[in-house]
């Protein structure tokens, strides 16, 4: 394993044909046990047809999707209208590349060196993490305008002010963790909770309830969906998008629930930690592996993510700002102070 | 293939160089608002990238965050609201400024001498500052905050006030005066 080619070609190119095939398939098969969920939530079965219990829709959707014709409205902007959905599937797939699946493994001894299941570590992840994820605005906002389409337009245009009204509390939910584990870095971070004994949820639960219901609101997900709202705005930003197009949309809003519900695992849950990792009388959790871990608690989130939009009604714009900006920040602020002050005055001189 | 891996950070070097020239270029060149954003929004993804290969991750986080994800949004969201499609076809070159193509040029022009000359004759600043903080090695991001928050705290604190002024500002320019709420 020290041939060069190996370790900086190989072994990448192979984890990132993994991690993206299967972040596509989960977020393909989000779409399946959102419908069924909801279904059973609204008393009604959902798809049950194609496959044992539909398992299969997601495939029949995806072969669906790719054979429907492709319009292209006249009086549109091309360029834009068609760089939209690239413009948001690659930031949605490109967070995965920081996401800390779990910690080094040898795969139970086939591989003769443990190598870590993330593609890579870098010293700034969560500002990476966050920088990239806002960039998925632009196919959201330029493919509204690019459509040409008022319902397109007005779409584009709340979602523009939905996430740039939420990122500001939603940083501030993030830097709290920041100042408990010392790093911008995702790995270190999960390092941090274990040395520190505690999920960072425990101290830090104003700020987790904040990052949750921000995350919610950047992903356009209920009860926060104003840019898509059917009642009045059609389809919102997707209205003019068709076949493939559409898909890419959609696909991307699942991967970007899959990266908050990890960033909620990794910055609050530890990761892949078991529960209460310093207690030792749990030390039979640790048969299942730290990767089960991690997908568990992010299936948590998805779970709640899908329990939402079954249960909320839609909040009204006035109140989406008002809820951002006049409850989240200066909570989180509060919260920001109160953790600052409690590290400096009992967190031992870091 | 040895050529290549020596010259690798020149080579990435050049082409980031090349598409925030272009991009920077673009955004006079095109017509559509729009399309000048987005070349703007190149530029400042390529200044990202410089930073990176500057060893300034920070830096090049933030200024992804802040001016891609953040301010490049706002300016398309004012561009939105302004009725683009018709703008590109009125008239932009102002014929009574023509006077003034010579001496603009000629003060860029120097501007880009003076530049090229710095290149060459001023001294480098200390490149280790950027991962060290009082010469112990550390991230980059240590030595940005060791630098903002304890050698120029002042300077850094006297601009948020600056910055809170503009924000008040704002808010007190943009704001409707509407009969029963006013003074």
């Amino acid at each position: 394993m020290t041939n060069p080619w190996v370790v900086y070609l190989l072994v990448p190119m192979v984890k990132i044909v993994v991690i993206l095939g299967a972040i596509t398939l989960a977020a393909a098969y989000l779409s399946y046990f959102e419908r069924r969920l909801v279904g059973f939530l609204q008393i009604r079965l959902g798809p049950n047809r194609v496959g044992w219990q539909g398992v299969l829709q997601p495939i029949a959707d995806a072969l669906k999707l790719f054979s429907k014709e492709d319009i292209i409205p006249t009086r549109a902007e091309k360029l834009v209208y068609l760089s939209g959905p690239v413009l948001i599937i690659v930031p949605a797939l490109v967070v995965f590349s920081v996401i800390p699946f779990g910690p080094p493994t040898n795969l139970f001894g086939l591989l003769p060196q443990a190598i870590p299941p993330y593609l890579t570590d870098i010293n700034v992840s969560v500002l990476f993490v966050l920088g990239v994820s806002s960039f998925g605005i632009y196919g959201i906002i330029l493919g509204g305008w690019a459509s040409n389409n008022k319902f397109s337009l007005m779409g584009g245009l709340r979602s523009a002010a939905q996430l740039i009204s939420y990122e500001v509390p939603m940083g501030f939910a993030i830097v709290a963790v920041l100042l408990m584990a010392g790093s911008l870095s995702l790995v270190s971070i999960v390092e941090a909770q274990r040395q520190a004994h505690v999920w960072y949820v425990f101290p830090g639960f104003v700020a987790f309830f904040i990052y949750f219901i921000c995350g919610v609101a950047e992903t356009n997900r209920n009860p926060f969906d104003l840019p898509e709202a059917e009642a009045e705005l059609v389809a919102g930003f997707h209205t003019e998008y068709s076949g493939m197009k559409f898909a890419f949309y959609f696909l991307a809003e699942y991967a970007n629930m899959v990266v908050v519900s990890s960033m909620a695992t990794v910055l609050f849950f530890g990761g892949w930690l078991r529960p209460f990792p310093s207690w030792g009388w749990l030390g039979f959790l640790d048969v299942v592996p730290p990767v089960v871990w991690f997908l568990a608690k992010v299936a948590a989130f998805l779970y709640c993510y899908i329990w939402f939009r079954g249960t909320f009604p839609r909040v009204r714009f006035d109140q989406l700002m008002a809820l951002g900006w006049k409850v989240f920040l200066p909570v989180s602020l509060a919260n920001l102070m109160v953790i600052g002050t409690l590290i400096v005055l009992f967190g031992g001189g870091r | 293939m040895d050529w290549m891996v020596a010259h690798f950070a020149e080579l990435v070097f050049f082409y980031l160089a090349g598409i925030a020239v272009i991009g920077a270029a673009c955004v006079l060149i095109f017509r559509s608002p729009i399309n000048a954003a987005l070349a703007l929004l190149c530029t400042f993804l390529a200044i990202a990238g410089l930073f990176v290969l500057a060893h300034a991750e920070l830096l090049a986080a933030v200024q992804v965050l802040v001016y891609a994800g953040g301010i490049m949004v706002l300016f398309l969201f004012a561009i939105m609201l302004v009725n683009v499609r018709v703008l590109p076809e009125q008239p932009q070159f102002m014929r009574k400024l023509l006077p003034f193509v010579v001496p603009a040029a000629g003060a860029l022009a120097a501007l880009l001498l003076v530049a090229i000359w710095g290149v060459g004759h001023l001294p480098l600043g200390d490149l280790a500052a950027l991962t060290s903080v009082e010469g112990v090695a550390a991230g980059n991001t240590e030595a940005v905050s060791w630098s903002l928050f304890m050698q120029y705290l002042l300077p850094f604190e006297v601009v948020s006030i600056v910055l809170l002024v503009a924000i008040i500002g704002a808010i007190v320019l943009g704001r409707k005066e509407t009969p029963g709420e006013g003074a």
